[in-house]
């Protein structure tokens, strides 16, 4: 395939053209789409860790930690710039998944996990009660920032924070592609065939899955960050364990074997529920349910699989 | 703190601690045999305690009494249909297969029964407390506490403890469950019914999930969202005790119970934090829990 453009990356090369052009013909989709973008990137992370065979059910806690950066400093210190709430957000995640990935790439599988989700469920629960810091359960307001010094109104800024989105979503994509493609990435992948034989040509699995653990915290930290600033506003439940559980979810739903499931996941898992919301009021969490576990059952490689099935079909199967 | 305040948390702490237990020990026990760390448990906790207030806001005006067998129905229901309903239609085609698909699948069938108890019981609390009232209060140590609290839930717990451990270690079913758990394939070899044995196993813990709430119905208001706290709450007891633990589970969920129950006296806001620093400080020395067995690392 060396050579070729693969087929992945031509539908992930249409999908981030309709999200820069579409929501320019229905401007309800602006804010649509850049949640698509933002959930997308924080789903990077998680199919980074499960390339691995890992799977962390606590990643909300990254999630979170870029929210409340962007939270706090909107509450503290005021004012705020899109570009350094990013920054912000992805330097506090990547530390704190530094020293929480100190801890948890000792172990792996259901104690990885759970560790994880031990983790992730202190900072909730510190987030829900240290109510003079974080005004508890109702969450903290983000401001709408400016950009570059900019500032916008309401209207043009659901189209600028769409862009800033969409640019840091095709430079992740492209990022994580170029490292699970390097060696470095090809060893995060062995930990998951063979951990033993890393090992043994004299590698430290351990430091290969804190790299890939800090990567992944950083794009988690910088996905809340936008998901807060589309939003305006971080809350506690960003870190609560059902937002870890749905990062999971889509990254499944997605495909996990390819970058660009992360993507095709966040779209299919937003529409649903801006639809069904819309149109089937408060059944949105049954439908997603039902759709998982169609996908679970019937494609468990998720949904960028089933063009490769496809494909794999019309070239009479292999 | 003054004894009074001491002994009031102490009650308190059982009284949790039973009804955690229980959870906790389904959740376990779904581990310990399937290997499936079931994320639907908190949901059947929860369907158990609202059914469970259905069926006795329906019988009290019969009689006060019926109530009691009212919550045992309530959880024995929920375990059957909905436990087994996962099982067979969710577990069951995926065995064999990856662990976070299992996983997942669990996930899913918790989002579509958060969503259907709300489609069901709707968002206004619920309170049926007539098992509560029934039954008097009592002292102990000059500290009055209701007897339904203090008595009948460490009862039914230490039940379901001394239950599980005759059964598991005395009955044949549940030596054919260990033989299971132990080595599938042999066990398969000698006449087992594998499947069976993950069927029944996983409808005794949800039961067990659904007891817990059908018990707990009565002490409190049912709420949206309650399913997702125990679901997180059990999983942080039965790993700090260590996956497919039974005793320890029952030990841990008494250490949790008073802990939290002194914390919320002495220092509120803390109370949910509680559980889960423990659980992250006891998995860092002991990943496999307080009373698990050393499993060896593939490295």
């Amino acid at each position: 395939m060396s050579g070729r453009i693969k087929p992945v990356t031509t539908i992930a090369l249409i999908f981030f053209l309709v999200s820069a052009v579409g929501p320019l013909l229905v401007s309800s989709w602006a804010t649509l789409f850049a949640l698509i973008l933002a959930k997308g990137i924080v789903v990077l992370g998680i199919i980074l860790l499960l390339q691995a065979g890992q799977v962390s059910f606590g990643h909300a806690m990254f999630f979170a930690t870029g929210a409340y950066t962007a939270a706090f400093w909107g509450k503290y210190v005021g004012g705020g710039d899109i570009v350094l709430f990013i920054a912000l957000g992805g330097i506090t995640s990547a530390v704190f998944g530094l020293i929480v990935g100190l801890f948890v790439v000792r172990y792996r599988e259901i104690f990885f996990g759970m560790l994880n989700l031990a983790f992730s469920m202190v900072l909730w629960s510190l987030l829900e009660k240290m109510f003079h810091y974080t005004n508890g359960a109702d969450g903290i307001r983000v401001p709408r920032p400016a950009l570059l010094g900019l500032s916008f109104t309401p209207e043009t800024f659901q189209y600028v924070i769409l862009y800033v989105s969409l640019l840091i979503a095709v430079v992740a994509f492209y990022g994580v592609q170029r490292y699970l493609d390097s060696p470095l990435g090809h060893m995060l992948r062995a930990i998951k065939s063979n951990e033993t034989r890393l090992e043994y040509l004299g590698t430290s699995a351990r430091r290969v899955l804190l790299i890939g653990y800090v990567i992944s915290a950083f794009l988690g930290g910088i996905g809340g960050t936008l998901v807060a600033i589309i939003q305006q506003i971080a809350t506690p439940e960003f870190g609560f364990w059902t937002k870890s559980g749905e990062f999971v979810f889509i990254a499944i739903l997605g495909g996990s074997a390819h970058a660009f499931g992360a993507f095709a996941g966040a779209a299919m898992f937003e529409c649903v529920r801006f639809y069904a919301a819309a149109h089937l009021a408060d059944t949105w969490q049954l439908i997603l349910g039902v759709v998982l576990i169609v996908i679970i059952l019937y494609a468990p490689n998720g949904l960028i699989a089933l063009r490769q099935r496809y494909g794999q079909a019309k070239q009479g199967g292999h | 703190m003054n004894s009074t305040l001491a002994i009031l948390a102490i009650l308190d702490g059982i009284s949790y601690a039973a009804l955690v237990f229980l959870v906790s020990v389904g959740l376990s026990l779904i581990f310990g045999v399937l290997r499936v760390v079931n994320v639907a448990h908190g949901s059947l906790y929860a369907f158990g305690a609202y059914l469970a207030a259905t069926f006795s806001l329906a019988i009290a005006p019969i009689s006060p009494w019926l109530t009691y067998p009212a919550l045992l129905a309530a959880s024995i229901v929920i375990g059957v249909v909905c436990g087994g309903f996962i099982e067979r239609f969710l577990l069951r085609p995926l065995s064999g297969q990856e662990d976070v698909l299992q996983l997942l699948i669990t996930f899913a069938a918790f989002m579509i029964m958060d969503n259907l108890q709300r489609l069901i019981w709707g968002v206004q609390p619920i309170f049926a407390a007539e098992p509560l009232r029934l039954l008097p209060n009592v002292a102990v140590f000059g500290v009055s506490y209701t007897s339904y609290q203090v008595i009948l839930l460490p009862g039914v717990a230490l039940a379901t403890l001394f239950g599980l451990r005759y059964f598991l270690r005395r009955t044949l079913l549940g030596a054919v469950i260990l033989a299971v758990t132990e080595d599938r394939e042999a066990s398969t070899a000698i006449g087992i019914d594998a499947k069976r044995v993950y069927f029944v196993t996983f409808v005794i813990g949800a039961s067990l999930a659904a007891l817990g709430g059908a018990l707990a119905s009565p002490t409190t208001s049912l709420v949206p969202g309650m399913g997702a706290d125990m679901i997180v709450l059990s999983f942080a007891v039965a790993a700090t005790a260590g996956l497919g633990q039974i005793e320890g589970t029952a030990l841990t969920a008494l250490m949790i119970g008073l802990t939290r129950a002194f914390v919320i006296y002495l220092q509120p806001e803390f109370e949910v934090l509680v559980p889960y620093l423990l659980m992250v400080l006891v998995l860092l020395v002991r990943p496999f829990g307080l009373f698990g067995a050393v499993q060896v690392r593939k490295i």
